[in-house]
């Protein structure tokens, strides 16, 4: 593989990456669902690198079904929900956002840390691509944990399988079948969130986390 | 000959299916397959080892089963005493009020117990184990409307998965070279003596859990009178034996040459059981009770054997390592015959009276005659007077510990002598915990109405007493030719014999030298039938006035109540308040109402286990504290719980990174 690929592709990763750190710090709904979309078109973009430099025509379709669904399908009903919802205007408050930012940084350089080492056997691409996916993940998880609001945990959740796919594309070629599954998981778990969203507000007007808990019985 | 252990799998799991309405019908082909078994166990066959693979079981690894000489042993004592257990059941199963709660479970636990003998890589081996576990399990739950019964189901599981995690473990230190678990492969690889060392105390906890080694013995106790009496008599007379087999065969066979402070610790719990147990089972008022303490004190007997054998052969000490090697294997045959029958025995006397205390029998003798006789003749077994068995083994034991000055490490030197006047006063001890129990059952006069309608019980227990019995004497009468026949246990497994008794000198039996030591099981036995009948002769004959029959215990009063008798709290008392304070607290509480006040006074003691106090009490609080500490986690918000996953994952990811 040329050194220029290479370049191409850790651009991309870092891209992805990039595109985590600003969904992180993002605290308004509906131009964190724009930058959702944003992260599916790099995916797709990265993917499809892969796919070009791989030689490889699944990835392709890995691809197709990245820009497709989860740069146009989701991130549009994503927003009619919220419209629905009307929640659309809400500034959701975000705890301690220079710590979490720093916490991403961390991490970031956690998985570098942890990664690298551990892939010494797989060619430099791959190494790189696997940091950075993972360093994905792992911010997708730290923005479930540090948001109230459940449309942006449901954002937290998707951005990680993103990381995921990432991962998947840079390890030479992953079967169709384990794409197909993980994308299918991932609808599935959009729609049932999705519908059970709806089932929350009609019940109790909200679907702030916060209120949620008060209903549970729990004290603040 | 491999395929035999197959077949009973398959047997009894047809049986499982096939609806089994009558009892006496399972318990039948039950007892003739064991019986088949049994023969084709002891069957002369050479030296052969036979090995079988099976493709069952973990993929790729499959089944290996194999049968060596000390296989042969195990199984034969397995399938004797499991012959006999059915046999009884066909009579003692027609009283059982849900006998499809212990059908489909009898003859799979049999099973269970075979293959885990017939094991030949560490999957079958802990399958089996577990196996075995589960189904006694679910034979302890026969009874599961007493909450004392699922109290001890409950108990016995917690400490049977303990045991099996230990054994998990000693395997994972053991597994062979190219990281395979066959016997063979452990057998043959090379490690390092830390690590030998380590695998030794886990399997002394995993198999000491199994076979009721103090301080894990607190779940035999309740388990024996939970279950029903033939399968208390399997669980306690031969279950026990399969786990010290799961010693013998890790400790003797799979580890390796032997260090000679491995043998410190089985010595050690050995001697503490011995006497734990018999100091419990002395002061027992329930029967079954009695027994189950009883098996710990000869687990604990086994256990010293053992220890002194591995002492002996670290040493190259060949002969002393076989003949205390010998003893331990004797001593299994022996009291797996003797305990099996005396809890047969128990069930007959339960079936009879409906008590299940001591304390409320009585005078037996007179409405059990039959009973009286066999119950005696297991009695005076396992209190190990001569002539009969289980006094060759403890004797052989004793000639064992008599050689330990031979041993060049100070420690045994020590350690051996203390192990040999824990186990003399154990003997003692023991033989007047089988007077207290026959005495106070069966003479005197019934202290209940149950006891005084007993009826004598049905030919099937009868018989398979009678059977293990007269096993029991002839071991005890020709003691060299059951030497002989161990003998290749021990050559395989220590690397040398006892010099071969067969029909030597009027069958003396001599371990080491003649000069130094023989035992002839059947002059004494000649002796004591001679010196019985004069004394016979002479009171009837000689003796001027003739035999009056008065009431027992009477003391020339007439007595009111047979309560005034000599209880069995009165016969252990002095035994407790001076040895007691060793194994257990005991505080007696005293109500004696003032002069004047017409209460009546009450007596009572509270005994305490030090091994619940100190082990398992602190063990049980801490546990509950931690979970108490962590119920908080059943009430964190969605954002904790990912957070505290979160956590964990960073956490894992930093250690990988450090």
């Amino acid at each position: 593989m040329s050194q220029t690929s290479l370049d191409i592709a850790q651009l991309l990763a870092g891209m992805l990456l990039l595109v985590s750190f600003l969904m992180l710090y993002q605290d308004r709904l509906s131009a964190l669902i724009n930058r959702y979309a944003l992260q599916a078109i790099v995916l797709a973009a990265s993917v499809a690198w892969q796919a070009y430099t791989q030689q490889a025509a699944h990835l392709y379709v890995t691809a197709a079904i990245a820009l497709i669904f989860k740069a146009l399908i989701i991130p549009l009903s994503l927003h009619k929900i919220v419209k629905k919802l009307r929640v659309h205007r809400t500034i959701e408050i975000i705890g301690g956002l220079r710590i979490t930012m720093a916490l991403g940084v961390f991490l970031t350089a956690l998985s570098l840390v942890v990664m690298l080492p551990a892939t010494t056997s797989v060619n430099a691409i791959d190494r790189e691509d696997l940091a950075f996916a993972m360093a994905v993940v792992l911010l997708g998880l730290l923005m479930m944990v540090t948001r109230s609001n459940v449309v942006s945990q449901v954002i937290g959740f998707m951005s990680l399988e993103n990381g995921l796919i990432l991962a998947a594309a840079g390890a030479d070629g992953m079967p169709l079948v384990v794409e197909i599954s993980v994308a299918f998981s991932v609808i599935v778990a959009f729609i049932i969130i999705g519908i059970f969203l709806f089932r929350i507000r009609e019940r109790f007007d909200t679907v702030n986390l916060f209120e949620l808990d008060r209903v549970r019985g729990e004290k603040r | 000959m491999a395929l035999v252990g197959y077949l009973i799998i398959s047997l009894a799991s047809l049986i499982y299916v096939g609806r089994a309405d009558l009892s006496k019908k399972v318990y039948a082909a039950t007892g003739a397959l064991c019986g088949f078994i049994f023969m084709t166990s002891v069957w002369p066959r050479g030296a052969e080892i036979l090995t079988i693979e099976l493709p069952l079981g973990v993929p790729w690894i499959g089944m290996h089963l194999r049968i060596d000489q000390l296989s042969t042993f195990f199984l034969a004592v397995i399938n004797l005493v499991s012959a006999a257990a059915s046999v009884y059941a066909i009579g003692y199963g027609a009283h059982e009020r849900h006998p499809m709660r212990i059908l489909p479970f009898f003859p799979l636990f049999i099973a269970a117990m075979n293959l885990v003998v017939l094991a030949d890589d560490a999957f079958t081996f802990l399958w089996a184990w577990e196996l075995m576990s589960v189904f006694s399990w679910a034979l302890v739950l026969t009874h599961d409307y007493a909450t004392e019964n699922r109290f001890a189901a409950y108990v016995y599981l917690l400490m049977a998965s303990f045991g099996s995690l230990m054994l998990l473990m000693a395997f994972g230190l053991l597994g062979g070279a190219d990281g395979t678990y066959q016997f063979s492969s452990i057998r043959g690889a090379s490690r390092d003596e830390w690590k030998a060392g380590v695998a030794l105390i886990l399997v002394i906890f995993g198999v000491g859990s199994k076979a009721g080694l103090v301080p894990m013995h607190i779940w035999l106790p309740l388990t024996d009178p939970a279950a029903p009496s033939h399968v208390a008599a399997l669980m306690s007379g031969v279950m026990k034996k399969v786990a010290i087999y799961g010693f013998i065969r890790i400790v003797f066979d799979l580890l390796g040459p032997p260090a000679y402070w491995w043998s410190i610790e089985p010595i050690t719990l050995g001697a503490v059981s011995a006497l734990v147990g018999v100091l419990f089972a002395i002061i027992q008022d329930e029967l079954k009770k009695v027994l189950a303490y009883g098996t710990i004190e000869n687990i604990g007997i086994i256990f010293i054997a053992l220890g002194l054998s591995l002492a002996f052969k670290a040493n190259g000490l060949t002969a002393a390592a076989a003949l205390s090697f010998t003893a331990a294997l004797l001593h299994i045959l022996n009291h797996a015959l003797f305990k099996a029958s005396l809890f047969f025995g128990a069930g007959a006397m339960i079936t009879a009276t409906g008590e299940r205390t001591i304390e409320r029998l009585g005078g037996l003798i007179k409405l059990m005659p039959k009973t009286a006789i066999l119950f005696l003749i297991a009695s005076l077994a396992i209190a190990a007077l001569p002539p009969l068995n289980g006094f060759v083994s403890e004797w052989l034991l004793l000639q064992g510990i008599l050689l330990t000055p031979a041993l060049p490490q100070w420690g045994l030197r020590l350690l051996a002598p203390v192990a040999g006047i824990v186990f003399a006063l154990r003997a003692a001890l023991g033989a007047a915990c089988y007077v207290r129990v026959y005495g106070i059952s069966f003479l005197g006069r019934a202290r209940s109405k149950s006891a005084e309608h007993a009826r004598e019980v049905d030919d099937w227990s009868l018989g398979a007493m009678l059977g293990l019995l007269i096993v029991c004497i002839s071991i005890g009468l020709v003691p060299g030719l059951m030497i002989d026949a161990i003998s290749p246990v021990t050559e395989s497994l220590v690397g040398g014999r006892l010099p071969a008794q067969h029909f030597s000198q009027w069958l003396t039996i001599a371990p080491i030298t003649e000069v130094r030591s023989s035992y002839n099981g059947f002059l004494v036995a000649l002796f004591v039938v001679i010196s019985g009948l004069t004394a016979y002769w002479i009171v009837h004959r000689l003796w001027p006035r003739p035999v009056r029959y008065a009431p027992a215990w009477d003391c020339g009063y007439v007595d009111p109540t047979p309560l005034s008798q000599y209880s069995a709290s009165s016969f252990a008392q002095p035994i407790r308040r001076a040895l007691g304070g060793v194994a257990y607290t005991a505080v007696e509480h005293l109500d004696m109402p003032k002069p004047g006040d017409v209460r009546v006074a009450k007596f009572g003691v509270e005994i305490k286990d030090r091994a619940m106090i100190y082990l398992y009490g602190p063990i049980c609080a801490a546990v509950l504290a931690a979970s108490n500490r962590l119920n908080g986690f059943n009430y964190l918000k969605i954002q904790e719980y990912l957070a505290v996953v979160f956590a964990a994952l960073i956490l894992l990811l930093l250690v990988v990174a450090i």
